[in-house]
């Protein structure tokens, strides 16, 4: 039970930290998530051609030098980003900090990908002679390697490390972060989810031969969750980090309280390898409910993990429909619409985009539903323009990835 | 390829796997460590970028005769001798 102890075992997020593909930081990305405005466009990738795709445009060399970025990764520039603007979000005294005491925990979809593909492209053309084969391949492809990037950037000596959790991974993250927290393990997490994947063909080209990648003649349209007329996923990349801390400590340096990790859950479908499963979601949720000791009537926003299939989301929404058929002033959106599917930061990135509903108390909208497949039309769905709600006290955030695994945080009001 | 010209191709090489520094002032004679931020993996890039752009292989025996301009230079100069320079 998270929330049994004091503030000791309580633990609140103090800084958020992004990229996404329609905002650079918080507040920006929050804006257009109210805004309605979609990050998608257009995009061209090997082999694959013209696809669409979620892409961020941050500053890479922010906090990294030039010589680090061709070394490293994608996945690690977007992780050191989104760390180093959720540390100066929490306003940490940072260099009097013990590094010693920080964690990192990064949720990961895949990683290596990218770099493996980039490498045998290079290496056809010295007709797949492996003496041309990089030095910098090991580094880059290790798993923990956007995990490492932080801690080498941000010089954290505490333990690094990346869970893989297919695209439950950013809320497995969050996850992990809050539990080593728990555990004495460090006493600042540095905990979320990063995705570099639109730069795999692999990915895209996996989707296309599913018969699940997205297309739309005009890209911010082509990602639809719960719309009949939806075509599959569109791929995206992005960061989200937050930093976490017991709610003691927080208190003690008067941080910035963005919410509590009131509960979380996770689960295994053991069903099937891509096919997602309603009953085994269902019992996530309530777990995550049971630990939080909150009944599902006191949910005030549920951000849906629905990706655009048609499978997917309608086993999410009967999932849903069978936690929350009691629950009148509980409504839900999905952050997907705007931003594609951002894989191991989807989770992190979907919650923070609701986070500072704590404070304006409007749900962000699910965008182009224009024809509401009527397995979807769950009651309090929240469809293309922002429902301003009364007050907000809990979120709930779900993210279910293949392989059958699932992933539930529920966030508190403090 | 003149010893000029193999000092045109390392800086070359040196500006693309050193891209944060400014290699105009960089004294042939001084170690190239002892001047720039530059690890084993660097190293290795230069090796690497040898190899990929102009096939020369280096012995890893060899890898000390890369400590400075001047050094790296003086060794590449008979492997490099018969290898046109790159056209701009």
């Amino acid at each position: 039970m998270i929330a049994a102890g004091g503030d000791h075992d309580r633990i609140v997020i103090t800084g958020i930290g992004l990229t996404a593909p329609n905002g650079n930081d918080l507040n920006e990305f929050r804006e257009n998530l109210l805004a309605c405005r979609s990050g998608v466009s257009r995009y061209e990738i090997r082999y694959v051609g013209e696809t669409v795709a979620g892409v961020c445009n941050f500053d890479e060399f922010r906090y990294q030098k030039k010589k680090d970025v061709r070394r490293g990764t994608r996945a690690g520039s977007v992780a050191i980003y989104s760390a180093q603007e959720a540390v100066a979000a929490a306003g940490l005294d940072w260099p009097n900090i013990d590094k010693t005491r920080v964690g990192i925990y990064v949720g990961v979809t895949e990683h290596g990908n990218v770099e493996t593909e980039n490498e045998i492209f290079e290496l056809k053309g010295f007709d797949y002679d492996t003496k041309f084969w990089s030095h910098h391949h090991n580094p880059r492809t290790v798993a923990n390697n956007p995990a490492g990037e932080i801690s080498l950037n941000l010089g954290v000596t505490g333990p690094h490390y990346t869970i893989g959790a297919a695209c439950a991974a950013g809320n497995a993250g969050i996850i992990q972060g809050a539990q080593m927290l728990r555990l004495g393990e460090c006493d600042v997490a540095l905990a979320g989810g990063v995705s570099e994947s639109v730069r795999t063909f692999g990915i895209f080209a996996s989707f296309k031969s599913q018969g699940a990648l997205a297309s739309h003649a005009d890209p911010t349209k082509a990602s639809r969750p719960f719309d009949m007329d939806r075509t599959g996923i569109v791929v995206a990349e992005g960061g989200c980090m937050f930093v976490l801390e017991r709610m003691a400590d927080a208190r003690a340096r008067g941080a910035k309280i963005f919410g509590e990790v009131a509960g979380y859950a996770m689960n295994s479908d053991a069903h099937d390898f891509v096919l997602p499963y309603a009953d085994r979601q269902a019992e996530c949720v309530e777990a995550a409910l049971r630990r939080a000791r909150i009944r599902p009537e006191q949910i005030d926003i549920v951000s849906t993990h629905a990706t655009g299939t048609g499978a997917g989301d309608a086993q999410e929404c009967a999932a849903l429909r069978r936690v929350f058929a009691d629950s009148p002033t509980t409504y839900f959106n999905n952050a997907k619409s705007y931003l594609g599917h951002a894989m191991g930061a989807a989770g992190a990135l979907e919650l923070a985009g609701n986070l500072l509903a704590f404070e304006d108390r409007v749900c962000h909208p699910t965008i182009n539903v224009d024809r509401l497949d009527p397995e979807c039309a769950l009651d309090g769905l929240v469809l293309n323009q922002p429902r301003e709600l009364g007050r907000v006290d809990y979120i709930l955030n779900n993210s279910f990835g293949m392989l059958g695994i699932n992933s539930v945080v529920i966030v508190k009001r403090v | 390829m003149s010893p000029a010209e193999i000092k045109e191709v390392i800086l070359d090489i040196l500006g693309d796997i050193a891209p944060d520094e400014d290699l105009s002032e960089l004294k042939d004679d001084v170690p190239l460590r002892e001047q720039l931020e530059l690890d084993s993996m660097d190293f290795l890039d230069i090796v690497m970028e040898l190899r990929k752009r102009y096939r020369v292989q280096i012995p890893e025996d060899d890898y000390m005769e890369l400590a400075s301009m001047q050094s790296t230079v003086r060794y590449l100069e008979p492997l490099m001798r018969d290898i046109a320079p790159a056209k701009p």
